[in-house]
């Protein structure tokens, strides 16, 4: 469970948003909304650890995430604006590499799974700089499926992906749901998605 | 561990596929430390007396180079953002990442030594104190480079402000460095210089980590 | 228990921008009239008090200057060092800003040294520039100023630029003693029995006196200036705060 209290943002002199609350349970999701500029990102980068609040409080199941350290950051799982995938390596390297990073071993079959799950069969030994923009980012849908997280932090997670793809994370997120787990996500358009609930900012 | 390891490989992997970047600095090492005897004239006395300062300067030169490129394409596509995420402890990764720096630029230059080395007329013992002190001077240079790239990461003019952090750090890895070749030469017996170097190699083993570590938290947040 | 608290509180009551600002105003003064008075007593004894040296001839006064610019150049190193480390310790602003204002300060006593170092070092050893040990030195000092104050003209948010300052400050001033014992041994390895610029022979006790009232005027002078620049750092930076747009000097 995943909560924050009174948390205030401050931008160089900017004030960007203080005092939100927000809880995230089991099952459920938040939808961060606001206009641009008004500190989605900056939501999303306070809660899993990239940036420090001017003011307020991050729990995660009641301790401060602070001092959860390694532990919070091993059930937590971020996707921002950029990639976080490298062009000269291949789909399956990247994952692999983003796998060996944490610490964990990814076996040969989930990865492969996951890819062809994310319509990348075939594509597994291409280097990532020759995929399109679409593409890449189900690299990244594949890392949601192969990195074991009970919270997900999605930054704009909709972006350059086309309808079939949305209606794949969209289930993919519905699915982590159901299963126990939470997510906090930014997003323009409504959501398909049950159990959802909206902080505006 | 393994995630050393495996942070180690990868950007080895990364290098092999875009190898003009590494191929470059040791090309760079190898031209900066030809043009010396071009402009200072080809006397054998001179240039064996000047050797171990011109290699070593050139080392340093050649090192700058990749420093830039350290973390700054982990930056620029979110793979920094990730690791900072990771449960592994970022001190680490950035471990990790140190280590590859040296083996794709210090390395090289200390494997290219002898043969440089050979131009201006050093002998085999001079040779081999020549690599053993660039052996323990690279890493240093690797590690304290770390810090500047870390601190100028995404910065406008990065590169030319890196130099100006990094070069006067580097004056005891020079001294102690160049000076172990030149004591050798003389007679008097490289261990000190040696010695000494390889003691601050260690410092910065423990400190310069921490450092890079505090300076990418500040260069993300 | 709550004794401490209390001091505590107090101590981070003047380090807040707000109420250090008038507090630095009042002191600003002071230390102007201090470096006046240490620099008229210095500055006596010095040309007038202290006698001509036997070899050096009257050249020699530069000194008066020399060694105690020297000298705040590497204190101010090691106090903004420890600004610098207490900005990330305790995360106050007034730290950083500190060690922002006193860079500048450095660099000056740092050049300062070196300009009359060369000074010196022309009537005396009939060359603008030797590679002793101390100018070395110092003149790796002054880099390390400059690459600091460089650091933080290239940040342009202010707190990222406190604290990026403060690790290189800090790296720094672990590597300044390095620096210079390395210095050290290089010089000696090359130059065998050099000229040094201590190794005046049995420093009169007039002259010890003369340098010691100097540096006490540049310390004053330094403290003056950081103060002034510390203030006007927090002008700009707290201009959108309510209390800074209260004060009589930013309405006018």
């Amino acid at each position: 469970m995943l909560t924050a209290h009174g948390l205030t943002c401050v931008r160089g002199e900017r004030r960007l948003f203080a005092g939100i609350d927000l809880a995230v349970g089991p099952g459920e999701w938040l939808h961060v909304r606001g206009e641009n500029g008004a500190g989605k990102t900056s939501l999303l980068r306070l809660l899993v650890g990239l940036m420090h609040p001017a003011a307020g409080e991050i729990r995660w199941d009641g301790a401060a995430v602070g001092e959860l350290g390694d532990e919070y950051r091993r059930q937590m799982l971020f996707l921002g604006h950029h990639g976080a995938v490298k062009e000269e390596l291949t789909t399956l390297e990247n994952l692999h590499f983003a796998a060996a990073l944490d610490g964990a071993e990814l076996p040969e079959r989930e990865a492969l799974a996951a890819l062809h799950r994310f319509g990348l069969r075939g594509r597994e030994e291409l280097p990532v700089r020759f995929l399109s923009a679409g593409q890449k980012r189900r690299v990244l849908l594949a890392r949601l499926v192969t990195r074991k997280a009970r919270l997900w932090v999605l930054d704009e997670p909709f972006t350059a992906l086309d309808v079939k793809a949305v209606d794949m994370l969209s289930a993919l997120i519905g699915e982590h749901l159901g299963g126990g787990g939470m997510a906090v996500l930014t997003s323009h358009q409504a959501m398909p998605i049950a159990g959802g609930r909206v902080l505006q900012l | 561990m393994n995630a050393i390891f495996a942070i180690i490989r990868r950007d080895l992997l990364l290098a092999m596929r875009r190898k003009s970047e590494v191929l470059t600095a040791v090309f760079f090492f190898v031209i900066v430390v030809s043009l010396f005897p071009l402009g200072i004239g080809p006397e054998p006395a001179l240039l064996r007396k000047i050797a171990p300062g011109v290699l070593w300067v050139a080392a340093l030169l050649a090192t700058m180079l990749g420093l830039q490129r350290m973390f700054a394409p982990d930056h620029h596509d979110g793979t920094l953002e990730q690791m900072v995420l990771s449960p592994t402890p970022l001190g680490l990764l950035v471990g990790g990442k140190i280590a590859a720096h040296w083996l794709l630029s210090g390395l090289p230059l200390v494997l290219l030594a002898p043969v440089l080395g050979l131009q201006f007329g050093l002998d085999a013992d001079a040779l081999g104190v020549l690599m053993l002190a660039l052996l323990l001077g690279t890493p240093l240079l690797s590690l304290i480079g770390a810090i500047g790239a870390a601190l100028t990461l995404g910065l406008r003019g990065g590169g030319v402000l890196l130099s100006l952090l990094v070069l006067p750090l580097y004056v005891p890895a020079l001294i102690f460095g160049a000076g172990a070749v030149e004591a050798h030469i003389s007679g008097l017996g490289a261990a000190g210089h040696l010695s000494l170097l390889a003691a601050l190699l260690a410092l910065a083993v423990f400190f310069a980590p921490w450092a890079t570590t505090a300076a990418l938290r500040i260069a993300l947040e | 228990m709550t004794m401490k608290e209390n001091k505590l509180v107090h101590w981070f009551k003047y380090a807040s921008p707000q109420s250090f600002y008038p507090l630095a105003g009042k002191m600003i003064p002071w230390f102007w009239a201090l470096t006046a008075a240490f620099g008229v007593a210095g500055l006596w004894i010095s040309f007038f008090v202290a006698p001509t040296d036997a070899q050096q001839g009257e050249g020699y006064r530069i000194i008066f200057i020399h060694v105690p610019t020297s000298w705040m150049s590497m204190f101010i190193y090691i106090v903004m060092a420890g600004w610098a480390g207490l900005g990330l310790a305790l995360n106050t602003r007034l730290s950083g800003m500190m060690a922002q204002a006193l860079a500048p300060t450095g660099a000056l006593m740092a050049f300062l040294s070196l300009w009359t170092g060369a000074f010196w070092g022309k009537p005396m050893w009939g060359t603008w520039w030797v590679w002793d040990a101390r100018l070395t030195s110092e003149l790796i000092l002054f880099f390390l100023y400059l690459g600091f104050i460089a650091l933080q003209a290239a940040i342009d948010d202010a707190r990222r630029a406190d604290k990026a300052g403060a690790i290189l400050a800090l790296v720094g001033v672990v590597n300044v003693p390095i620096i210079y014992f390395s210095v050290k041994w290089w010089n000696t390895l090359h130059q065998g029995s050099s000229v040094s610029l201590t190794k005046s022979p049995a420093m009169a006790m007039t002259m010890l006196w003369g340098m010691l009232l100097m540096a006490l005027c540049l310390w004053m002078y330094s403290i003056a200036v950081t103060l002034m620049r510390a203030r006007a750092i927090i002008l700009e930076r707290e201009a959108h705060t309510e209390w800074v747009k209260v004060l009589d000097e930013v309405k006018s």
